[in-house]
């Protein structure tokens, strides 16, 4: 079903170079291992332990710290994300006038949950906290694009055009 | 920043820049304009104010002027008058070019007036 | 200079609309009016004039007094006077303070803040400056959510355009005064909008709260003297500085001075970003700025505080809206997310809706905020399934007082609200769950049935073929005036996902 670990790790040599210089600079800079960590994620797409390897040994930290970071925030991706990310909005605004249904929706077309990607590798899904689009609700993206004033019925029309 | 009065001759310049400006178009271009589609309507504006009419027409994006369910808006100020369109297209947008940036007259169907 | 040829057309303006009008724009003064890319055009609306001022002319004394006699709070949630705040961090001595400014906005469904950075961005900066001449701090940072590109951007032209000027970096305006700010993207954690995770987390690290006292006025980021406030609160400063302390008090209420952004959301005609003088009656915000409720619905509530705060009924629709109001009532003012609910919306599942929220985002480092919660949302959920128990209504309040009481940092100290407030006011609705094991407002779906009314379908199938489980049949039964026969939900198999109701074209098909 879901990617999650099954994926091997594919970094270039070029990436690795780019994330050694952005450490090099950085580190000296006080609180820098998040700011490292989302310039990381940039270059990778997410923050595999290869890559946490590399930070902690960078800045001559522990990974314990590194990954303690990792997974306390929810920004930061231990797995790789599909092709398109498709977030649907459960803030307030957009859950009261029903992206609660969108969603589920979604999973059951998809046959994902939450934070999961499809087995091909094209669509991850994920809930997010308003994007402030309220005025728009219920609202979801897809790498971007904003689809509003959603009804479950529409999802699949919109996951065909990709 | 040296002094008082450095920072009032930048005020004073950029107000009588602004002053000089018959028509001064904003389009709301915050999160939610953009993703209610301001980009396309700010495009159209923009490319149709150049040459001879870019002395007299300003086209500015701005921040989020709070009403979401009418974005994309579009505001045009002339002095004191101040025109509000709402739900704007790209086509709504050339229309409002055309007739009221460029010929003076409001598209009345297109305001907040007309769509409230 | 005006276009002489064309007569005013009635309605065509912002300004005319009864949205607009009952608005009085302070923190908002400059958004959806100056180019927010342009450091000129905020020049030009008296931009950096406060900073001029604090620095040519006043004592870090005046400014600290100037704002203690304007009575602002914290706009942030819990409402603590800002130069009371300023006045310790000035007092305790160090070689090096901090100023920080908290743009974690993370309430679902509030976005007062990403608005004003995005429209104004300068006017945190000024006012971040201002205050780090009163406490005596050179250095700011702006913690700010990286799920907001458009904010991020504009900050970071903002600076680069006020260091370019000379209005951050060394000696501005001749008077020996540095003040420089960098930005810290935030990485999703709501806990992180908590002053001390928040300032855990510009460090580098998990963003875990820790216990007050020392508070961040003593011992803040990288344990020296720290203020944090909230943007808002940021964006009303210069003004104050401007027009003086007087000017400010005298918008409000006694306890609660100027002006308050709420972003309006929820079943309301107009959703949108409003500012109201502190002390306006909640029934004005919804029905005349906010246009009343669409479709002849009636108002059930009002959620005001996001996950700390709660949901106010109908019964105390003429509040006035200010700090300790809304404390008095069960709810809180929170950031200013106001989301309008009607019949249509179940409070149990509004309550299960936050605490769903909260042990998501509980941060884990105590246990009654950690397993508390979760224990509650378990009960809600037993609720909502229609397998709950009066006990259960009992042990929950009880729970949601243990929780309040015990937890770390706000967010526990908060996360009971929305369940203790519905409870409160809808406890009704909570009973209908558990005995009568029937959802009022039809949003708990383990509660739900549909049904088909025999004599005003059609018999045209469309429910049955769009059935994913095949549980609707056709009968021999023949309304009256119609051709085809009738059809039937077999209950039993029925998963009442509503795709038959929302394809009958004819509205025979009802949920109860």
């Amino acid at each position: 079903m879901s990617l999650k670990s099954t994926v091997p790790f594919k970094g270039t040599k070029e990436q690795e170079q780019q994330l050694k210089a952005i450490i090099e600079a950085e580190k000296n800079n006080k609180g820098c291992l998040i700011p490292i960590m989302q310039k990381a994620q940039n270059i990778y797409g997410y923050l595999p332990i290869e890559v946490q390897k590399i930070i902690a040994e960078g800045l001559s930290i522990s990974l314990q710290e590194v990954y303690g970071v990792s997974t306390f925030y929810s920004f930061f991706s231990l797995y790789p994300k599909g092709e398109y990310q498709i977030s649907v909005c459960l803030g307030t605004a957009c859950y009261v006038k029903g992206s609660g249904d969108v969603f589920e929706k979604l999973q059951q077309v998809l046959g994902i949950k939450d934070g999961e990607c499809t087995a091909d590798g094209k669509f991850s899904i994920s809930a997010c906290r308003c994007i402030g689009a309220c005025g728009l609700a219920p609202v979801m993206t897809i790498n971007g694009d904003v689809y509003g004033r959603l009804t479950p019925n529409e999802v699949e029309g919109i996951l065909a055009k990709y | 920043m040296k002094s008082l009065a450095e920072l009032q001759a930048i005020k004073d310049k950029t107000n009588q820049e602004l002053g000089t400006v018959e028509k001064r178009v904003l389009v709301g271009m915050a999160t939610c304009g953009i993703a209610a589609g301001a980009s396309p309507v700010y495009d159209v504006l923009a490319n149709g104010v150049q040459g001879d009419l870019a002395k007299t027409v300003s086209v500015k994006q701005t921040g989020c002027v709070g009403i979401c369910q009418y974005e994309p808006v579009v505001e045009i100020y002339e002095g004191d008058k101040r025109t509000t369109y709402v739900k704007m297209t790209a086509e709504k947008a050339q229309k409002v070019l055309e007739d009221h940036i460029k010929n003076g007259k409001v598209v009345y169907e297109y305001t907040i007036g007309a769509n409230n | 200079m005006t276009c002489s040829n064309d007569k005013m057309v009635a309605g065509a303006s912002l300004n005319e609309t009864e949205f607009f009008k009952k608005q009085t724009r302070v923190a908002l003064r400059n958004c959806g009016v100056i180019d927010p890319c342009n450091i000129n055009e905020y020049i030009a609306r008296d931009g950096y004039a406060a900073l001029g001022k604090v620095l040519t002319e006043m004592s870090s004394e005046d400014v600290i007094q100037t704002l203690l006699d304007s009575g602002l709070r914290g706009r942030g949630g819990a409402g603590f006077p800002t130069g009371l705040k300023w006045k310790f961090a000035a007092a305790n001595a160090d070689d090096q303070k901090y100023v920080c400014c908290n743009a974690d906005e993370g309430d679902p469904g509030a976005f007062m803040d990403r608005s004003v950075l995005e429209g104004d961005p300068h006017v945190v900066l000024e006012a971040m400056a201002i205050a780090g001449y009163a406490i005596g701090a050179t250095q700011g940072y702006i913690y700010v959510r990286a799920e907001y590109p458009v904010a991020v951007e504009r900050l970071q032209l903002a600076i680069k355009q006020a260091r370019e000027y000379g209005l951050l970096g060394k000696n501005i305006f001749e008077s020996g005064f540095d003040f420089d700010i960098d930005l810290r993207l935030g990485a999703g954690a709501f806990v992180c909008g908590e002053e001390t995770a928040l300032m855990t987390s510009i460090e580098g690290k998990r963003g875990e709260p820790h216990p007050r006292p020392p508070f961040p006025a003593k011992s803040g980021l990288f344990k020296k003297p720290t203020i944090l406030n909230n943007v808002e609160t940021w964006a009303n400063i210069p003004q104050i500085i401007l027009n003086g302390a007087d000017w400010f008090a005298g918008m409000g209420t006694e306890k609660s001075k100027g002006t308050k952004v709420f972003a309006l959301g929820g079943k309301i005609k107009n959703t949108g970003l409003v500012e109201i003088p502190m002390g306006t009656p909640l029934r004005e915000v919804v029905e005349e700025i906010g246009g009343g409720i669409p479709g002849g619905k009636k108002f059930k509530a009002a959620q005001t505080g996001g996950p700390s705060g709660g949901c106010i009924p109908a019964q105390h629709f003429d509040v006035a809206i200010d700090y300790d109001n809304l404390i008095a009532i069960g709810s809180m003012m929170g950031s200013g997310g106001l989301i309008v609910m009607d019949e249509d919306n179940c409070m149990v599942d509004i309550a299960k809706f936050f605490l769903e929220f909260t042990v998501d985002e509980s941060c884990g480092k105590c246990t009654p905020c950690r397993v508390g919660t979760r224990r509650l949302l378990e009960m809600l959920d037993k609720i909502t399934k229609g397998q709950g128990t009066m006990q259960d209504l009992e042990e929950m309040k009880e729970l949601c007082l243990y929780i309040k009481a015990n937890s770390l940092c706000g967010l526990g100290q908060t996360a009971p609200n929305p369940v203790l407030s519905t409870l409160n006011y809808f406890y009704d609705e909570y009973v209908a769950h558990v005995k009568d094991k029937r959802c009022p407002a039809g949003v708990c779906k383990d509660l739900l049935s549909f049904t088909i009314d025999k004599d005003k379908c059609i018999g045209c199938g469309l429910c049955a073929r769009n059935c994913p489980v095949n549980c609707i049949s056709q009968t021999d039964y023949v309304a009256p005036g119609h051709k085809l026969a009738s059809y039937v939900i077999d209950s039993s198999k029925c998963i009442k996902c509503g795709a038959c109701m929302a394809n009958c074209k004819v509205g025979a098909i009802s949920k109860k």
